[in-house]
């Protein structure tokens, strides 16, 4: 096993894919000459050349739609946005065009195109540069909206979402980057979409974590260890298709949930994980769902009121006892 | 930036002291009151033009585009019938009057190549080869439409014949017409794309988008303004600072053209020497071409924006008719060979609306079918 980065996952992952496929080509702000502004497509160009590996002019509608119609005739996009709050100008294209083709022509298309980039916090980048998109893009019937917390589930999920025939929102996060991970040696290792993992095996609550909150997560778990509080980190890694059955079978076994996440929380994704817990397991929930998410106001840019509008360990701690009527 | 020959019928500019006014057909600007001893000269130009273009085309490809006219022309007036009686809903965009543009601009294509276009797309699925069958039952939402009735009559799309739709979102086709061109390319095919839109989409961000990624990178796209002079209620006078469409190709360095749409062979030979652009030297060009739509901008449209007086004089511009005059005036037809040309229409049309009115509606498990190509189901 490596251990390697999550950028260099996300750089494996591309780069096997390109390697095996033709029809697979990047294109983005600062991709190719540049090496990616933060670094994930790093020597593609050298290895690939300009026409698989294209800097695109800021142009995030235009080049979204290129991509949509080059997939239309089957070649394999990966359209990178630099951060997902620019993918905003491109909805019409990822909404209308690519979630819809494939519908409103009775099945007459398929649109094997990978949207990716980093989505939700950074560091002090204040409020338009720090936005977590993905219960819009999960809304839609016609996208696939994936988000890896690990190396390997990234260069997994990257590569299987290259190969998925239709549009999928790959969600990265700038902050895990230069996260270090094991990542299998196997020639060809695919992490499938659609499947949520149990990052950590317990019995008194479950949190259901995604992208930043997962580490985080993993973090409040070992302290509730010490407390005497036995917790069940689950993984979706797929938000739309949806693993509902792997986090209900968790709520079975520990009767508490707490959803952790950067996004917010009016319409985020904890609100649909809330409500299909609710559905399929409300005669085992021992307490009411609890969601920890980002503060409901746009992300300020000072460096403590940043930190006080995401979730955090600590927070987490507290939610877990919370709805374990510990305090 | 290479010239493409230009033809000598000149668009007309817009005056200094254009109103800004309500929608209501407002006082005209002076030079479109037509003086008809002034145009006479031009008239008579453009119809020794017309009379010139028709040498250069052979019997059987001319007779065929006046038939794909009058198909387009008689299905349209039937889908109107179609959707007074209840048979299509919501929005039903005709291209009456705007025949000459599909027939001239696709009859110079190859079967490979690829065409994408607005809502306003009957006429260009039908010339493309989608049967007036499956035009017609999608219009009616039947599973027998060319789109399992899921799309309707904006989201005509037929894969096998490279029609690629049939778009909602004004301007959202450009984007995609872009990216097949840049497929083609990547293949190192000499594959042209066609994508058609109207004046008003000019004013999208995607338009510009398109044109200059177009430019830059060489890309073999032809995009095609169906000027018809109105944006729904709104006038392109209304709408645009500069309303000639063809010179926003300057901004992109990009070669462009300004073409009579009332003029199907104007239109045909303008298509070709753009798409020997884009073959020869993958290079992307700007059509404008301008027509008229004699019918509202939809079929809920009460027209309150324009004067009959207007459509009357377009009218009197027919595509259908001039062509139909010139090749009379070559002896290329005749009363009864017109006859059999609306005869065979007829039976088209008449035979649509029977496939149509027939075909079953789509059954209750299409609702969630065509969502994802690769389903996951756990």
């Amino acid at each position: 096993m490596a251990v390697i980065t999550m950028r260099e996952a996300l750089n494996q992952a591309m780069r096997e894919e390109m390697r095996r496929d033709e029809g697979v080509f990047l294109m983005g702000e600062e991709v190719a000459a540049y090496q990616g502004a933060y670094k994930v497509s790093k020597g593609l160009l050298e290895e690939f050349g300009d026409k698989r590996v294209v800097d695109s002019p800021i142009t995030e509608l235009g080049f979204a739609g290129l991509g949509v119609g080059a997939a239309m005739v089957g070649l394999r996009p990966i359209i990178e946005f630099m951060t997902f709050n620019f993918s905003i100008l491109a909805t019409d294209q990822i909404i209308n065009s690519a979630a819809k083709m494939r519908y409103m022509s009775g099945g007459q298309f398929k649109i094997p195109i990978v949207f990716r980039g980093p989505n939700g916090s950074a560091f002090q980048v204040s409020s338009q540069h720090s936005q977590a998109l993905e219960s819009w893009y999960a809304h839609f019937p016609g996208l696939k909206v994936v988000m890896p917390s690990t190396p390997a589930d990234a260069k997994g999920l990257l590569k299987s979402a290259i190969r998925d025939n239709d549009p999928v929102i790959f969600l990265e996060q700038e902050r895990m980057y230069g996260n270090k991970g094991e990542v299998p040696d196997e020639e060809d290792f695919l992490v499938p979409l659609g499947v949520a993992d149990v990052k950590r095996e317990g019995t008194d609550c479950t949190v259901v974590a995604r992208s930043m909150t997962v580490p985080l997560a993993l973090k409040a778990a070992e302290e509730l260890e010490k407390q005497g509080v036995s917790v069940e980190v689950i993984d979706p890694r797929t938000i739309r298709p949806l693993d509902i059955e792997t986090i209900v079978n968790s709520v079975k076994k520990t009767n508490r949930v707490v959803i952790a996440e950067e996004s917010h929380a009016f319409c985020g994704v904890g609100a649909e994980l809330s409500a299909q817990i609710m559905e399929h397991a409300f005669d085992y929930l021992d307490a009411p769902v609890k969601r920890l998410s980002g503060a409901d106001a746009p992300m300020p840019y000072a460096k403590n009121l940043e930190r006080l509008a995401l979730p955090d360990v600590e927070r987490i701690v507290k939610a877990v006892r919370e709805v374990s009527y510990l305090d | 930036m290479s010239e493409l020959k230009v033809t000598p019928m000149r668009p007309r500019t817009q005056s200094e002291g254009a109103s800004a006014g309500a929608g209501v057909a407002e006082e005209r600007d002076e030079r479109d009151r037509i003086d008809p001893a002034e145009l006479q000269d031009e008239h008579e130009q453009r119809h020794q033009e017309q009379l010139k273009h028709i040498e250069h085309v052979d019997n059987e490809t001319l007779l065929k585009m006046l038939y794909q006219m009058v198909l387009i022309r008689r299905f349209e007036e039937k889908s109107a019938e179609s959707y007074t009686l209840g048979k299509i809903g919501g929005f039903c965009h005709l291209y009456i009057g705007q025949e000459a543009v599909a027939v001239g601009t696709l009859s110079a294509l190859r079967p490979d190549d690829y065409v994408l276009t607005s809502y306003r797309d009957h006429g260009h699925a039908l010339v493309m080869g989608t049967s007036p069958d499956e035009v017609m039952a999608e219009l009616y939402g039947k599973i027998g439409g060319c789109s399992k009735g899921k799309g309707g009559s904006m989201h005509l799309f037929d894969a096998d014949k490279h029609f690629l739709g049939g778009h909602g979102i004004v301007g959202g086709q450009i984007p995609l017409a872009t990216g097949v061109a840049y497929a083609t390319k990547y293949r190192g095919t000499d594959q042209a794309t066609l994508v058609f839109f109207g004046e008003a989409a000019v004013n999208q961000g995607a338009f510009h988008e398109s044109l200059n990624m177009a430019q830059l990178w060489k890309l073999p796209c032809v995009y095609i303004c169906e000027n018809n002079q109105y944006g729904m209620g709104t006038s392109l006078k209304r709408a645009m600072s500069i309303s000639d469409v063809s010179q926003k190709a300057v901004a992109y360095g990009m070669a462009a053209e300004f073409v009579d749409g009332m003029d199907v062979l104007a239109v045909r030979a303008a298509t070709e020497r753009a798409l020997e652009r884009a073959r020869k030297e993958y290079l992307p060009s700007l059509l404008e071409i301008r027509t008229y739509r004699f019918m509202g901008h939809s079929m809920s449209d009460p027209g309150h924006y324009r004067t009959r007086a207007e459509i009357e004089r377009y009218q009197e511009r027919d595509p259908i008719k001039v062509f139909g005059d010139n090749l009379r005036e070559k002896g290329l037809l005749d009363d009864a060979g017109l006859k059999e040309i609306e005869g065979r229409v007829r039976a088209e049309v008449e035979h649509a609306v029977k496939f149509a009115d027939e075909s079953p509606e789509p059954p209750p498990e299409e609702l969630f079918t065509d969502i994802y190509a690769n389903p996951i189901k756990k």
